[in-house]
């Protein structure tokens, strides 16, 4: 991607984010290559107030704050309406959090895709309700602290990108503010793919992780060189690609700058890294032989 | 030219003639053979937009909220679970000031788990903002939802037009399908602009203050009374177009009546037949149909009700804990008159039990024997 199609900022100064926020970061990253000629669904999430407060717009492209369950239909019925208008050069996007694409909004998403209507998801996930104050969700690892899960989640966090595979849509893809440029070229990669992509982001969360204010891009850095969080897209839920070899740190790099691990033993550490890498080899395995 | 139809199919030849570009919708028992019918309409190019099958109608709702407010003309329909369902998004729908289209075909909300016609789906959704209309018939359903456009794009709010299940839904009447240039001439395209203009960006739906949410809602409370004339207007210009007219409300018989029946729905087909009869044995009863529930035509009935000592309501609804839903409004809408009739409340019909004509004639005997006002209503049943 040339530097000079990503100059221009959608995104304006002042949002309201808390300090050192990873999901305005990402979102920031994500306009700057859709550009002007975007329109904007946001719903209850972290985006909300980052976004806007009457009579302001963090956004200098039209936006619709719609509700919790519904980012992928009202995606979709902007987008269908942009068709019959003869307007389908404007992309649509949606930013949802990992409450509102894991959970409440899993449905409403399912359809979309079954329909496979035109317009990019973005599932910004920070690994809980962080916006109604750091509540588990089912992109919550496991044993993690949350405010509902004071002594760790019991449940283990969704393989949400399995389920996104298992809809076919023509592009899927992991990425992360950690590394930008890759993040940037799924985002255009998508923008010129019909039907419905899904771009699962890991948005770290200073107040929710309980890490200090500048650890966002770090913490995104390290769950990708663990390989916790591993980059790749998926193209018509067969063909998976790994877009960036991980270093592959130790998991503990990633887990000892965070409070919400601050409970796990060495043993809980050690369970992890072996899920990990077991994960790790089976993407390994899925990629293998794929093209295109 | 009269052809045969069920409500069901005279509703979807009103959103083809209606020019609808966008239809999203999910089945449900009784309203499915809508989407049938538009989905047949669809694959032989007689309407010529976009047919999104959701996945619920929840979601259905939200596809025409956005589509709406991105400029193009909509529809769905829907009954019972399925509008108790999208409850969050018609609040969503009238907030967001869209004027969707919708059809309500009514069934009884489970549970137990039944299938018949009953108000009490749509009655639930009273306050969520929508203009309601209760229809007779399959004719005047399809004339409604061709007005209900018009009204909305006029006063931006959406309107459910309403009509009983199975009494209506799939009962076969001969039924007048106008002509395509006709209602060309009456509903002009839709010309309300997208709120989503890239050359110049605004925020939808943004998060306001106490103050600010009151000025919302006060306007929308404003705008409702303001549909009131456009209604009678719009509901004119189409008599003058297409040859029929329905009103606000339509009276029968209520200038030298000693009780006037009054009722909405299918159920006033039944309660003309029993008016003939009274009549005919020598009984001054009149009958009050109400056709538009929100906003509530309060001037028409007090205008048609002023002199008429006993009123009699039928409603094929309740809410638990005090009384049919049309008699409650009713009460309240009278209530500023010098010289108030009685007025005796008729649960019948519930889940589309049946009401015949000489069940509605022995309510109205009743009622005229009746010397006290009654808090609670009288339940009709037939076991």
């Amino acid at each position: 991607m040339n530097t000079a199609e990503i100059e221009k900022e959608i995104m304006r100064s002042g949002h309201m984010g808390c300090p050192g926020c990873g999901l305005a970061t990402t979102i920031r990253l994500v306009l700057k290559v859709l550009g002007e000629k975007t329109i904007v669904v946001i719903i209850p999430s972290c985006v909300g107030p980052i976004s806007a407060s009457f009579p302001n717009s963090a956004f200098n492209v039209p936006c619709f704050h719609s509700a919790f369950e519904i980012a992928a239909p009202t995606a979709a019925g902007i987008a269908s309406a942009l068709k019959l208008r003869g307007q389908d050069d404007i992309t649509t996007v949606a930013f949802a959090g990992d409450g509102g694409t894991f959970d409440i909004g899993l449905q409403s998403l399912s359809g979309a895709a079954d329909r496979n209507d035109n317009f990019i998801y973005v599932c910004l996930d920070n690994e809980a309700y962080m916006n109604t104050g750091i509540q588990s969700s089912s992109a919550t690892p496991q044993n993690v602290w949350t405010m509902t899960s004071p002594g760790g989640r019991r449940g283990r966090k969704k393989k949400f990108m399995q389920i996104i595979a298992a809809h076919r849509m023509p592009y899927a893809a992991t990425a992360s503010m950690g590394h930008p440029r890759d993040l940037m070229e799924k985002i255009k990669k998508a923008k010129d793919v019909q039907g419905t992509k899904f771009i699962h982001t890991l948005t770290p969360c200073p107040t929710g992780w309980r890490m200090a204010e500048d650890l966002a891009a770090q913490s995104a850095m390290l769950a990708v060189e663990t390989k916790l969080f591993p980059l790749y897209e998926i193209i018509d839920g067969t063909q998976y690609h790994i877009t960036y070899e991980p270093q592959g740190l130790p998991v503990s790099e990633y887990l000892k700058i965070q409070g919400r691990y601050r409970h796990f033993t060495a043993d809980d550490a050690a369970g992890l890294q072996k899920e990990v890498d077991e994960e790790w080899d089976q993407l390994v395995t899925q990629a293998r032989g794929c093209t295109g | 030219m009269k052809q045969l139809l069920a409500g069901n199919y005279a509703v979807a030849e009103a959103v083809r003639l209606a020019r609808v570009q966008f239809v999203a919708a999910y089945p449900i028992t009784p309203q499915t053979p809508i989407y049938e019918k538009l989905s047949e309409m669809e694959l032989e190019g007689k309407l010529t937009g976009i047919m999104m099958r959701t996945e619920s109608e929840h979601s259905a709702m939200a596809a025409c909220v956005s589509a709406s407010l991105t400029g193009v003309r909509t529809f769905t329909a829907t009954a019972s679970q399925g509008l108790a369902l999208m409850h969050e998004m018609l609040h969503f729908a009238s907030g967001n000031r869209v004027p969707v289209v919708m059809c309500n075909v009514n069934r009884v909300i489970a549970v137990p788990w039944a299938f018949g016609s009953d108000q009490s789906d749509s009655l639930s959704q009273r306050d969520t903002g929508w203009l309601q209309f209760y229809c007779e018939d399959a004719q005047e359903a399809l004339d409604t939802v061709i007005q209900a456009y018009k009204i909305a794009e006029s006063v931006l709010l959406p309107v459910m037009v309403v009509m009983d299940g199975f009494f209506t839904s799939h009962f076969i009447e001969p039924t007048e399908i106008p002509e395509q240039a006709a209602i060309d001439a009456f509903l002009p395209p839709f010309s309300i602009p997208t709120r989503f203009n890239v050359e110049d960006p605004a925020f939808v739906a943004n998060v306001v203050s106490p103050t600010q949410f009151m000025q919302y809602r006060q306007r929308s409370f404003e705008d409702m009374e303001g549909a009131k004339p456009v209604i009678r207007e719009v509901d004119r210009e189409y008599r003058e177009i297409i040859g029929r007219g329905y009103g606000m409300v339509e009276a029968v018989s209520t200038d030298d009546a000693d009780i006037v029946l009054v009722t909405s729905g299918a159920m006033t087909s039944t309660a003309r037949v029993a008016l003939q009869s009274l009549r005919d044995k020598g009984y001054k009863a009149g009958l009050l149909k109400i056709r538009v529930f929100r906003p509530f035509p309060t001037q028409e009935v007090q205008e048609l009700l002023k002199d008429v000592p006993r009123v009699a309501v039928l409603d094929r609804n309740i809410s638990i804990g005090k009384e049919g839903i049309f008699c409650q409004e009713l009460k309240a809408a009278l209530y500023p008159l010098e010289h108030r009739p009685l007025i005796t409340g008729y649960i019948a019909g519930l889940c589309g039990a049946d009401v015949s004509p000489d069940m509605i004639e022995d309510m109205v005997v009743q009622a005229l024997n009746i010397r006290e006002p009654a808090d609670l209503p009288i339940w009709v049943r037939r076991d």
